[in-house]
């Protein structure tokens, strides 16, 4: 009885008792939502345009992150290192689209995702040599300023990056749904062989993905970087983008947003008022757990598209 | 020109489905074993300690998840939770129970891990591809946390680490500090080869073909009246049973001690990565795969050494991790099949050796 | 054909049977029998709903109205593996072989479902494991020599020929030796060679084991000639059943075929190419 009180009753009589701490819960989560919106934002861009389960998009993100610190490091000026950091992002996909993706053109989906595994491991030691792999700090001037609205504690830092990831989910949308290269994009998704043969040049398609992926990753990477520093244990955190992506669907741009909130919100909900039930740190696997219970439920996602079989 | 099949004739149907059916194979065998047996006597206990038993533990891991995605098709990233519940079931079990046998421990363990597998692969009716693959995540975020945060698994000890007491085999200590490298070594050994044949056991007969016709096509698999629910959740507890048997040889036999680190997501992508780089759907690739990562590292340790040169850790494992990533991308591009069919190409071309065909 | 074969009593019989798919209708009120031992055609033009039938029989789709009497008990919605273990066996239209399997393990897992041996027998390979293994392995063999597949026992069949594929396939339906084998468009794509082996191999196994077989086939020429009864399905409709004498001078038939303009639905331009010329 203690227990069903403690698990059903007492956290929701805490939420009640305190609003304004839910609220400013509620906030946090949301903002760490966004970043994890952000990453999934990726996940869902070369998945959507190419087919691929990019697994190193969390460890593109680092490797951004970790490129333009390194070269701020070096005295470069922020504005030319984010120039800088995106055209190393460009000459990544390029690389990746040369020594990998070309060669396996029309393999099976789970043998390209084992790929892209190695693709991480690789990004990973490449970055950590190039650039050391003790934690940064990353400060691109962007303000940081606390402040209040009605008793809740706010951040100019939080608003920036929730504004960043909107223009970006608005331009990106615009991307897919009105230009060419968008149109074909989702051909080459649905079939590499058919997209070749009505004249879609795969590979051009390839780089331009895998290059927005990289933008994407970057900004994901400045804000993550920006919050908690450039260490290794962003490539993890962004392994959140996962359960996100089951959530939202791997298709869908507004689901990767909306999958990144429930489980951002979520995952501190759960741990503030349940945590200590069970020990704490349950936000190491709620989202996964929340992901795995959705699954057996409904296996498309929030929007993505329904899986028919055929014989 | 020795490797020749000519003048063998298979008379019966068991003869032909003989695991090695050529004269030749069985004496390559017979050498291996001889070889495996008589190790001891010449490696010492580095190489015991840091090759042979490692070795040994991480191809009983590889076996185990080889069966679920070599076979059935089915990508797990959670190998490590699956051995971390190996591992510490063993201890749990154990210290409640000194006086069982520890091999029993280990099977019983074994189960509960084949138990855990089960639960977690439920998904795998609904879902599959890499929606799976996260799926098992949650596997080895949730069970790793478990372990780490729920005192009662490490007996509420203060460091949180688990530690293996001593325990005899007709009257020889094969855990504990006291008990020495050769001995764990032989009582891997014994377990992997047992395990081992099991799994070739299981692969060539009416489940391994269950497995492969769910992994190659699980629709046309459920019309001719295999049950794909079943047959993967058996795959599912089988591979986890092996995963568990391997995490608690991980604390026993090798490491002694372990937190729940030694379990971590790495050690899921680093079988993963034995068993492709081995090879997928292939006994054999699991030992390839398993020798080839477990040496890597050694190598990269001992060689800068070899030349006079010192090589700083950080740098040594970045390139381990870029070499493995590599490799991966390497071999799915050019042999997807890994290791076990380079080996087996090799042996096609021998053969026929001096002739082209 | 003229065949002296005795043709039994109705083995499996399906009444009103409607399918649709979201508003697409692919069936509607579909009754026809199949009799033991008999061969049955179902012709019609493309997206008549041949395939769909066949699916509906195998459990794979579930109708939304009608009974399906198999064995002389109304079933319920099964799952295919359930029909499977019934004994329906079948072929599909794109071969679905397990491609990474050698043609023997192929052919083998036709056998899974009389395979008894749990899994710690299996470990062992031991004993009754091993017995029941080499038992079904003589099985598989026996259709293997039937079909004259033995040199390619140990290729893994994604390196074979499409029609040797087609057969292996077969083959794999035949070993679990079913009562009821469906074949879809068993010789789609082929030469005339292999079409008159194929043609041969049907009826040798109709013969030779006494199978029923309902079989969907374009060549027209195929079906008339080895079908003892034939079933013409039209936007998801029967619209003639009976002997291939019958049903080739049907005005039903020859209208589908052809392209008279349709009453149902009335829109439908009447330029649906013919694939097959109902006079062979």
């Amino acid at each position: 009885m203690d227990l069903l009180t403690a698990v059903f009753v007492a956290p929701f009589l805490d939420m009640a008792g305190s609003p304004v701490f839910l609220a400013e819960v509620v906030i946090v989560g949301v903002l760490t939502g966004v970043m994890y919106s952000l990453v999934a934002l990726g996940f869902v861009l070369i998945f959507k345009a190419s087919g691929v389960f990019n697994f190193a998009q969390g460890v593109m993100v680092l490797f951004a992150a970790l490129t333009l610190v390194g070269l701020m490091e070096r005295g470069v000026p922020v504005w030319l290192a984010i120039l800088m950091t995106i055209l190393v992002m460009i000459g990544l996909a390029f690389a990746i689209e040369r020594f990998m993706l070309r060669h396996l053109v029309n393999q099976e989906p789970i043998i390209l995702f084992m790929a892209t595994i190695g693709l991480a491991f690789v990004l990973e030691g490449v970055g950590e040599t190039l650039w050391g792999s003790n934690v940064k700090a990353l400060d691109v001037g962007i303000p940081n300023a606390s402040f209040e609205v009605g008793g809740i504690l706010l951040n100019e830092f939080d608003l920036f990056a929730a504004a960043s990831c909107a223009v970006l989910v608005a331009v990106l949308a615009v991307f897919f749904h009105y230009t060419t290269i968008g149109r074909a994009l989702r051909a080459v998704a649905d079939d590499h062989q058919a997209a070749l043969s009505v004249g879609i040049p795969l590979k051009t398609i390839w780089v331009i993905v895998w290059s927005v992926a990289g933008f994407v990753g970057l900004v994901a990477g400045i804000m993550w970087g920006a919050r908690s520093g450039v260490q290794f244990s962003l490539s993890l955190i962004a392994l959140k983008a996962l359960p996100v992506l089951i959530l939202g669907g791997f298709t869908s741009v507004p689901g990767a947003i909306v999958g990144g909130l429930i489980i951002g919100v979520g995952e501190k909900i759960a741990e503030i008022y349940w945590g200590p039930l069970l020990g704490g740190a349950i936000e190491n696997w709620f989202a996964y757990m929340l992901a795995l219970v959705f699954l057996v439920f409904r296996p498309q996602g929030l929007f993505g598209e329904r899986i028919i079989e055929r014989v | 020109m020795i490797y020749r099949e000519a003048g063998q004739f298979k008379t019966t149907y068991t003869a032909d489905q003989a695991v090695f059916p050529i004269v030749q194979d069985r004496w390559f065998i017979a050498a291996v074993a001889f070889l495996a047996l008589g190790v001891p006597f010449v490696a010492n206990e580095y190489w015991l300690q840091v090759v042979l038993i490692p070795f040994l533990l991480f191809s009983l891991a590889a076996i185990g998840l080889n069966l679920l995605t070599g076979y059935t098709g089915q990508l797990s990233l959670g190998t490590g939770g699956f051995m971390a519940v190996g591992g510490y079931m063993t201890y749990k079990i154990t210290t409640a129970f000194p006086d069982l046998n520890i091999l029993v421990v280990f099977a019983a363990a074994g189960l509960i891990s084949a138990g855990a597998g089960l639960v977690f692969g439920l998904p795998s009716l609904r879902i599959k591809g890499f929606y799976l693959a996260v799926a098992t995540l949650a596997s080895q975020f949730f069970l790793g946390w478990l372990f780490n945060r729920v005192g009662w698994f490490y007996n509420y000890s203060s460091s949180g680490t688990i530690t293996a007491p001593p325990r005899e085999i007709l009257g020889i200590m094969v855990t504990g500090p006291e008990a020495t490298a050769e001995v764990r070594y032989y009582v891997a050994l014994a377990i992997v080869t047992v395990m081992a044949v099991a799994a070739k056991n299981l692969v060539r007969g009416r489940i391994g073909r269950s497995w492969m016709a769910i992994r190659d096509m699980d629709v046309a698999a459920e019309i001719i009246g295999i049950r794909p629910f079943r047959t993967k959740l058996l795959a599912f507890s089988i591979s986890s049973f092996y995963c568990g048997v391997a995490g608690a040889m991980l604390v026993f036999l090798w490491l002694g001690s372990a937190e729940t680190e030694a379990f971590d997501i790495v050690v899921s992508f680093d079988v993963l990565f034995m068993i492709i780089i081995g090879g997928l759907g292939s006994i054999l690739g699991s030992f390839l795969g398993a020798a080839f990562i477990v040496l890597v590292p050694v190598l990269l340790t001992n060689a800068p050494q070899l030349f006079g040169l010192t090589m700083a850790i950080d740098l040594q494992k970045h390139i381990e991790v870029v070499l493995f990533g590599s490799l991966i991308i390497f071999f799915l591009i050019v042999e997807p099949n890994g290791l076990a069919r380079l080996w087996q190409i090799t042996k096609e071309k021998l053969r026929l050796w001096p002739f082209p065909y | 054909m003229i065949s002296n074969k005795h043709i039994g009593e109705v083995l499996l019989k399906l009444e009103d049977i409607s399918l649709s798919f979201g508003g697409v209708q692919a069936l509607s009120n579909v009754s026809f029998e199949v009799r033991e031992h008999e061969i049955l055609g179902i012709i019609g033009p493309n997206g008549a709903g041949k395939s769909s039938m066949l699916n509906v029989i195998n459990g794979f789709y579930h109708p939304d109205e009608g009974r399906i009497t198999y064995k002389g008990t109304t079933r319920k919605d099964m799952r295919p593996h359930e029909a499977a273990r019934q004994g329906i066996a079948r072929t599909f239209q794109n071969i679905a072989l397990f491609k990474g399997m050698t043609t023997l393990d192929n052919i083998m897992t036709g056998r899974n479902t009389k395979m008894r041996r749990n899994f710690l027998w299996q470990a062992l390979y031991l004993g009754p494991a091993r017995k029941e293994e080499m038992e079904h392995r003589e099985a598989a063999e026996r259709i293997i020599d039937f079909l004259e597949i033995e040199a390619i026992r140990k290729t893994p069949v994604g390196r074979l020929p499409y029609g040797l594929q087609k057969r292996v396939e077969l083959g794999r339906a035949l070993t679990a030796e079913p009562d009821l084998l469906l074949l879809d468009e068993p010789m789609a794509g082929m030469n005339l060679e292999e079409k008159e082996d194929m043609c041969r191999f049907i009826l040798d196994v109709n013969d030779e084991f006494g199978t029923t077989i309902a079989l969907i086939e374009h060549d027209m020429g195929v079906v008339m000639d080895i079908s003892d009864r034939v079933v013409v399905l039209d936007y998801g409709r029967k619209i003639a059943d009976g002997s291939p004498d019958e049903v080739r001078t049907n005005q039903d038939v020859i209208d589908a075929y052809l392209g008279v303009p349709h009453d149902i639905p009335p829109d439908t331009p009447p330029d649906d190419t013919p694939h097959a010329n109902p006079q062979p």
